[in-house]
C-alpha cells in the first residue's frame, strides 16, 4: 500500500561522536521530474495571464471578474515581512502562473484513456492509485499535477449521496452558485498579501459540498505536485458541509528537486453550517531544501474554517516535515453558538528549514470552545517559531480555549521560538495556556541502546511520543505513515 | 564468559581505570565493592559501550568475542545488560513499547522470530507476576514519575524480560529502603542459573546478605587490590576502607 515519506532527522546534543548526526542525511525520495510537455504561460503577471487562465479553463464571468478585483487590490499591497522567516525578495515577474501537462489543458480528460501515460506512470511512483478499481481503504483521490486536476475518482458513488468532490476547476463550470455563495466568504481577497495573489491566479485545487444530513462516507483526499521550474501553486479549496454534514478530508503533497525556490500559496476555506462537523488533516512533505538550504518550496498557506451555524465543529490536524520555509495559521472562526475548533499540529524544522505557523482561534459566538496542541521539533539548523492567536470578542460569553506548545530540541544549533497572543474582551473567558521545551538526552539515546534499541530506533520511538497527542487525531491510515515520515525525516531510512 | 584483562579507560582526560583484570564464567556472581572514586561505574559504564569514557588500553572478550570492538546495542543483543544506577526517564514512550522493540531487537539479530503483540504481553505479565510487580507499570512511561525504588525494581523487570547471559548492576541497592531492597534483591536471586553470569558493584555489603556472591572482589583507585570468597565482604564492612589504603601503601613500600 502506501507512501513512505523521508524526512530529515533529530541530532543529539551534539558531541564528539553524535550518534543521532548520522541521521541527518537522507536524500529526499520524491525528487524525481516528470517530462512531459506542458503548455506554460510566458512568466510575470498581468491582467493579460489572468484573462489567459480564466479563459483556459472556460470560466463564467463572474469568476474571471473576482479575479481580477483580486488582482487589482494586490497591487497596491505590500509583502509583509512581520514573520520570523528569512527569505530573499521573491520577483513576482519572474514566475510562471499557469502550467498544465499538454493533453489536459483548458479541460480534464473525459477518462483515464485520455491522460498521458507519462502522467499516469508519476502517479504510480507516488503511489496514488487512480484506477478505481485499485483504491484501497475506499479513498476517493483527485490528484492534481501541477495547474489541472487529471483524474477524479469515485465520484459517482459520491454522487448518489449528493456531495460533490471535484475539482475546483469543475466546480466553477458546474456548480458555479455554490462557488459563488461561498468563495471568499472566509478568506477574502482582502485578506493577505498572499490570499490576494491567490484569488487572482489560482489555479486548481479540490471543491467538496456535502448537502443537509449526509455523513461522507470515505475519506476524501487529494494529493499536489510542483513539477515544472519557476511554477508557483496557487491552489484553491472550498470545502462545505451543510447542516448536520460531517466530510473528514486528507491533503498529502510531494515536490521534485529543483534549484530555484517555488512557491506555493494555497488558499482553503472550510465553512460548516448547523451541527456539521469538519476534519481537515494534512501530511505535508514538500521539498525541504539540501542540506546547505538550498532550494526547497516556499509553503505561504492561508488556511480557514468558519464555523458558521450552531454546535458546529472544524478540526485541524497536520504533520509539517517540508518545505524551505512554512507559513501557515489554520484557524477557525468560531460565529455559531457552541461551536468547537481544534487544531493538532506536528511541524518538523531541520537543516536550514524556518518555519512560523500555528493557529488562530476567534471566539464571537455563545460558549464556544478551542483546543490547540502544537508540537515543535527543531534539529539541525533548523528554526521553529509558533504563533498563536486566540481572541475572545466582547460577545462570546462562555469562551473557553486550552492551549499546550511543546518544543523538542534536537542539537544545538536549533531554535525554538513562541510567540503567543491572547486577546480577550468578555470576563466570562476561560483560557489556559501550558507550554514546554524538552531534549532528547544522551543518557536516554544510550539507555536504549543498552536494551539493544539503535539510535535511530530510539529516536524515532521518543520523538513518536513526543507527538502521540497529535497523531491520534489523524485519520489512521494517515496516522500510520505519519509516523513513518516522522521516522525517516528523523534518521535516515524507514523503521 | 566474560575476560577482562589489564583494561584501562579515562573519561576528560582522567584515568579512571589502570589495569583492570577480571574473568567471570557462567553460573558466577561477582561482586565488586570500593570506595567512592574507585572506578566501580567506570568499570560498568564502560563494559556498557558508554561513549564518553574512552578506553586507553586493554581488552575484552565476551562469549570469546572482542566487546570493545562492538557498538552499544551490539553488545546489548549479546545479552549484555547493564542496570543503571539513575536510569532515565523517557517520557511519551511506554514500558510495554519499549521492551517490545527492545525484545524483539534482541531476537532478531539473534536470528529468533520477533515476538507479535500478543505473545509478549503474555510472556510480560508472566514476569511480572514472579516479580510481584503490578501490570499497571506497563501502560507507564518509562520511569516516568516513578520513585527510585521503582526505578530500580523496573530495572530488574528488564533484566527478567530480555533474559541476558551477563548482568551487571551499577549500584542497584543504593537508594532503597529495606522493603525494596529485598524484593529487587529477590529478583537478581531468581535471575540467577548456571548459564548466566553476574556483575554486582556495590558500595554496601547489604545486598551481598541477600544475593551471596561467589567471588568478591575490591576496587581502590583504578584497580583491583583484592580478591576473594564471600567473606570478604563482611571483612570490609567491619573493617571500612581506610585499612585497604594502608595495605596498598605496604604493599607499594
Amino acid at each position: 500500500m502506501t507512501f513512505w515519506y523521508r524526512f530529515a532527522t533529530l541530532v543529539l546534543m551534539g558531541t564528539a561522536a553524535d550518534p543521532i548526526q548520522a541521521f541527518t542525511q537522507q536524500e529526499y525520495k520524491y525528487g524525481f521530474v516528470t517530462d512531459i510537455e506542458t503548455d506554460s504561460a510566458p512568466a510575470g503577471l498581468n491582467e493579460d495571464i489572468i484573462r489567459l487562465i480564466s479563459a483556459k479553463k472556460e470560466e463564467p464571468q463572474f469568476m474571471l471578474d473576482w479575479r481580477l478585483r483580486a488582482y487589482r487590490h494586490w497591487t497596491k499591497m505590500e509583502e509583509p515581512n512581520w514573520a520570523n522567516v528569512h527569505y530573499p525578495l521573491i520577483d513576482y515577474q519572474s514566475i510562471v502562473y499557469y502550467s498544465a501537462p499538454k493533453a489536459a489543458a483548458g479541460n480534464g480528460p473525459k477518462s483515464l484513456a485520455e491522460v498521458d501515460p507519462e502522467l499516469l506512470r508519476t502517479y504510480e511512483k507516488l503511489g496514488i492509485p487512480l484506477k478505481e478499481q485499485e483504491l484501497f481503504a475506499g479513498v476517493a483521490v483527485d490528484a492534481v499535477f501541477d495547474s489541472v486536476s487529471v483524474a477524479t475518482t469515485f465520484r459517482e458513488k459520491l454522487a448518489q449521496l449528493g456531495i460533490i468532490f471535484c475539482s475546483f476547476s469543475e466546480a466553477v463550470r458546474h456548480h458555479p452558485e455554490l462557488v459563488e455563495k461561498y468563495l471568499g466568504s472566509v478568506v477574502p481577497h482582502t485578506d493577505n498579501f498572499f490570499a490576494a495573489l491567490n484569488a487572482a491566479v489560482f489555479s486548481d485545487g479540490s471543491f467538496c459540498y456535502v448537502p443537509k444530513g449526509v455523513r461522507c462516507p470515505m475519506e476524501l483526499s487529494t494529493y499536489f505536485r510542483i513539477n515544472a521550474k519557476d511554477t508557483g501553486q496557487f491552489e484553491r479549496t472550498l470545502i462545505v458541509a451543510e447542516e448536520g454534514a460531517y466530510v473528514s478530508y486528507l491533503e498529502g503533497c510531494t515536490a521534485p528537486i529543483r534549484d530555484t525556490n517555488q512557491l506555493h500559496a494555497a488558499v482553503v476555506e472550510l465553512v460548516a453550517l448547523d451541527n456539521a462537523r469538519i476534519k481537515y488533516s494534512t501530511v505535508q512533505n514538500w521539498y525541504p531544501g539540501d542540506k546547505e538550504g538550498k532550494g526547497g518550496i516556499y509553503n505561504f498557506v492561508t488556511k480557514r474554517g468558519k464555523c458558521l451555524g450552531v454546535n458546529s465543529k472544524i478540526s485541524w490536524t497536520q504533520l509539517e516535515t517540508g518545505s524551505a520555509i512554512t507559513w501557515k495559521y489554520p484557524s477557525c472562526i468560531l460565529m455559531g453558538d457552541n461551536s468547537v475548533g481544534e487544531f493538532y499540529s506536528v511541524a518538523v524544522a531541520n537543516n536550514y528549514q524556518q518555519a512560523d505557523t500555528g493557529t488562530k482561534m476567534i471566539h464571537i459566538g455563545k460558549n464556544t470552545r478551542s483546543t490547540i496542541v502544537s508540537k515543535g521539533i527543531s534539529a539541525g539548523h533548523g528554526q521553529n517559531s509558533y504563533r498563536g492567536m486566540v481572541k475572545i470578542l466582547p460577545g462570546a460569553e462562555g469562551a473557553r480555549n486550552y492551549s499546550q506548545c511543546d518544543s523538542m530540541l534536537l542539537g544545538n544549533q536549533c531554535g525554538a521560538h513562541t510567540f503567543p497572543y491572547l486577546e480577550v474582551k468578555n470576563q466570562t473567558a476561560q483560557v489556559e495556556h501550558e507550554a514546554s521545551v524538552s531534549r532528547i538526552g544522551e543518557d536516554q539515546i544510550f539507555y536504549c541502546r543498552q536494551r539493544g534499541v539503535s539510535t535511530e530506533d530510539a529516536v524515532s520511538m521518543i520523538v513518536n511520543g513526543f507527538c502521540k497527542e497529535v497523531f491520534k487525531e489523524l485519520p489512521m491510515e494517515f496516522a500510520v505513515e505519519a509516523q513513518r515520515l516522522l521516522s525517516v525525516s528523523l534518521e535516515g531510512s524507514v523503521g | 564468559m566474560l575476560d577482562i584483562r589489564n583494561l584501562q579507560a579515562r573519561v576528560e582526560e582522567k584515568e579512571i581505570l589502570k589495569g583492570i583484570d577480571l574473568a567471570i564464567r557462567a553460573g558466577e556472581v561477582h561482586a565488586i565493592m570500593g570506595p567512592n572514586g574507585s572506578g566501580k561505574s567506570t568499570l560498568a559504564n564502560v563494559l556498557a559501550g558508554r561513549e564518553s569514557y574512552q578506553v586507553t588500553g586493554g581488552e575484552v572478550r565476551f562469549g570469546g568475542r572482542d566487546l570493545l570492538e562492538m557498538p552499544p546495542e551490539d553488545r546489548a543483543r549479546e545479552g549484555l545488560f547493564l542496570a543503571f544506577q539513575y536510569p532515565v526517564e523517557i517520557p511519551g514512550v511506554s514500558n510495554m513499547y519499549f521492551l517490545k522493540a527492545a525484545l524483539n531487537a534482541r531476537r532478531k539479530y539473534n536470528g529468533m522470530e520477533e515476538l507479535d503483540a500478543m505473545d509478549f504481553l503474555q510472556l510480560v505479565k508472566e514476569k511480572a507476576a514472579l516479580l510481584g510487580l503490578n501490570d499497571a507499570l506497563l501502560q507507564r512511561p518509562v520511569n516516568e514519575g516513578f520513585s527510585g525504588g521503582e526505578k530500580k525494581r523496573n530495572e530488574i523487570f528488564q533484566m527478567a524480560v530480555l533474559e541476558p547471559r551477563l548482568c551487571i548492576l551499577d549500584e542497584t541497592d543504593s537508594g532503597l529502603d529495606i522493603d525494596a531492597l529485598k524484593a529487587v534483591a529477590n529478583g537478581i536471586d531468581m535471575m540467577r542459573s548456571a548459564e548466566r553470569g553476574m556483575l554486582l558493584v556495590t558500595h554496601y555489603q547489604r545486598l551481598l546478605n541477600y544475593v551471596v556472591p561467589d567471588f568478591v572482589h575490591v576496587m581502590y583507585n583504578g584497580r583491583i587490590v583484592r580478591s576473594g570468597g564471600k567473606e570478604l565482604a563482611l571483612e570490609l564492612e567491619q573493617h571500612g576502607y581506610a585499612w585497604l589504603e594502608q595495605e596498598t601503601a605496604a604493599a607499594r613500600s
